[in-house]
């Protein structure tokens, strides 16, 4: 490649990034000025909108909940999900596809016509279970199923799952220790991958929270902008942030052990020799 | 397992006889085991061989309790296990995929069921080093899977399989996926360790080679039966079946006709391995290091004369093949002797009248 077309390459490149990034990162900082000047770009800068968000009982409220929410969404996915996927692989590899599209389905149904279909069964939940806020992490299991089924499929498919749970097996190991010691280890990549879509998903919910009644932080942002739009926009900004502070979590998080792995390889194989037994020496 | 015998240090823990009785399975109507029946003596080498849908992983992964059987028993040292899982057996198995944890180093893969048996840490240490030494991968304790060479890998699954000393090892093709020079330094070691420990082993291969190298025994399956089951000797010079000759070793399949306990083929008398076969047209299954073959440019005419017209070189020993007009023959020389009869040379046939083996191949058979 000339030196001239390596430039040209050089430039679109960064001009292409640029503009991502200006399309991502604009809003945001109009979002932080809103939140701190409001609508005049030349009043002083004030950090009083985002204190008000734990001072609005309210918002901090709805704030734990949806938090609580995302948790136990998160959690009740990976005992519920998990499990059944390894299970169909393993013993029932022809509902596989049957499985798929049950987990698929909510990803085609739009959410407006879910919650019509739920509300009878929470009008009925809140009279003979519970009125709390927390029972909407049933209606949040089914929203984020093909998302996360989709992200464990592909961990699943990275591994292989029965020669792995069949030498566990063979060494004394029951399911429970399968699970925990060989397959969870073996894709916690992906599994982080799952929590991250789920607390993403379930923070970002509206529609759901809103129809049934329910005010988690998404519902609480539009009640408090009717109040305060500063306050509720830099409660959608600080949600925001929590979402990227996750989305880093998991780059640097999810990975040591595979970049350990990666450079000890890198030094294991530089000088490559064919030995005895076809050792790399 | 009790811990007792984990906690043990050393010592080769004697082989417990191994019986399958009857065993049955069928996959959605396919019969995979038609009632096999085999005793593993304490301490023996007995090699499943057979080719591919014979039914040898399927009998053992009922053995290893992977699977469940549709029928029949499976005796560990008179105990029967047949309604255990797998995680209660007490088998030590080596697979033909990778197999090792790949969260985990070499020395942790090998720990790993030695925790399950809760084996107290230090001895657990201790007990994993020396599984390891003992395969010779002292030195790669620490390193992961990937760091592994294929070889390497199936070594610490083997010392992985024994540190729990198991009852039965079962390893289900492990050299299949090695390349050839690895796979026959790995087949010896695999048995040196064997003998070493005197554990009762069952080995399933679709590679005849490694079957008549390893074992003891070695049993031919075909279709979900037993065909054969003997030392490799016998398997390979007195074939119990045409499957079994056919399977194990080269054969020629030369027309003949069957007369008063013998097999005239192509104006040869060849005593019969089946004395009892009713007479009339056969195919007799010939070896190929029965064959030998002599130059002979002035000969046009005789059943026995054909000319070479292909030469496989396999390094001490070369194949020959002669084509007889009707049909073509092979024959195993030394590849000095091959080396004299370069293709297109006119040769004469030599059968060694060694016992043949005959198969009812009606449509092949035509008299000589």
């Amino acid at each position: 490649m000339s030196k001239a077309r390596r430039l040209k390459l050089r430039i679109f490149r960064t001009a292409v990034f640029l503009v991502i990034g200006a399309f991502f990162l604009v809003p945001l900082f109009a979002m932080f000025e809103f939140s701190t000047r409001g609508n005049s770009l030349t009043s002083p800068r004030t950090l009083d909108a985002w204190a008000q968000i734990v001072k609005v009982p309210e918002l901090a409220k709805a704030i734990t909940a949806s938090l609580e929410l995302a948790a136990i969404t998160s959690i009740a996915m990976l005992v519920l999900i998990l499990p059944t996927m390894v299970w169909v692989r393993l013993r029932l590899p022809t509902l596989n596809r049957v499985i798929e599209f049950i987990c698929l389905l909510p990803l085609v149904v739009p959410a407006i016509a879910l919650v019509v279909g739920m509300v009878p069964l929470y009008r009925w939940i809140s009279i003979n279970i519970s009125d709390s806020i927390l029972t909407l992490s049933f209606a949040y299991l089914i929203l984020v199923m093909p998302y996360t089924y989709r992200t464990l499929d592909a961990g699943l498919a990275a591994i292989d799952l029965k020669t792995l749970t069949e030498a566990a097996r063979s060494l004394g190991a029951g399911w429970g220790t399968v699970m925990v010691r060989v397959v969870v280890p073996n894709m916690s990549s992906a599994i982080l991958n799952a929590c991250i879509l789920s607390v993403a998903l379930v923070l970002g919910e509206f529609t759901f929270a809103s129809l049934l009644a329910f005010e988690n932080v998404q519902v609480a942002i539009l009640y408090v902008s009717f109040v305060s739009a500063g306050t509720s926009i830099a409660v959608a900004l600080a949600s925001l942030l929590f979402t990227f502070a996750l989305l880093l979590v998991l780059s640097f998080v999810g990975r040591p052990r595979e970049r350990v792995a990666a450079a000890e390889e890198a030094i294991f194989t530089a000088p490559a020799q064919v030995g005895e037994w076809g050792m790399r020496a | 397992m009790g811990n007792e015998s984990l906690s043990e240090s050393g010592g080769p823990r004697a082989g417990v006889e191994v019986r399958l009785e009857d065993l049955r399975r069928r996959y959605s109507g396919v019969t995979a085991l038609d009632g096999l029946s085999l005793t593993l003596a304490p301490g023996e080498l007995v090699a499943l061989l057979g080719p591919s849908g014979c039914g040898k992983t399927t009998a053992m992964r009922l053995v290893a309790g992977l699977e469940e059987a549709d029928g029949g028993r499976v005796l560990f040292g008179g105990r029967d296990v047949t309604d255990l899982p797998a995680n209660k057996r007490d088998v030590g198995m080596v697979f033909q995929a990778y197999s090792l944890f790949p969260h985990m180093t070499a020395h942790q893969n090998v720990a790993f069921g030695l925790r399950l048996h809760k084996v107290e840490s230090d001895e657990r240490r201790k007990r994993a080093s020396e599984m390891l030494e003992l395969v010779g991968l002292g030195p790669h304790a620490h390193k992961y899977a990937h760091q592994l060479s294929g070889g390497q890998q199936q070594r610490v699954a083997l010392a992985r399989a024994l540190a729990i000393k198991p009852t039965v090892l079962l390893l289900d093709e492990p050299l299949s996926a090695l390349d050839a020079k690895v796979r026959s330094r790995l087949r010896d070691e695999i048995r040196r360790v064997q003998l070493e420990i005197g554990i009762t082993t069952l080995f399933v291969t679709h590679d005849q080679e490694e079957a008549l190298a390893i074992a003891d025994r070695v049993g031919v399956m075909n279709k979900g039966r037993l065909e054969q089951l003997a030392s490799p000797t016998v398997v390979y010079s007195r074939p119990a079946t045409p499957f079994v000759a056919e399977f194990v070793g080269l054969t020629n399949r030369l027309p003949g006709v069957v007369r008063d306990g013998a097999v005239d083929v192509r104006g040869i008398r060849l005593p019969l391995v089946q004395p009892d076969a009713k007479d009339g047209p056969a195919v007799a299954l010939v070896r190929p290091e029965t064959v030998s073959l002599a130059a002979d440019p002035k000969s046009d005419l005789g059943p026995l004369v054909g000319t070479v017209i292909a030469i496989s070189f396999l390094g001490a020993l070369s194949r020959v093949t002669v084509d007889l007009g009707d049909v073509t023959m092979v024959a195993q020389l030394t590849t000095s002797d091959a080396g004299a009869l370069p293709m297109g040379t006119r040769v004469r046939v030599v059968l060694r009248p060694d016992a043949v083996l005959i198969a009812r191949d009606e449509a092949a058979a035509v008299p000589a």
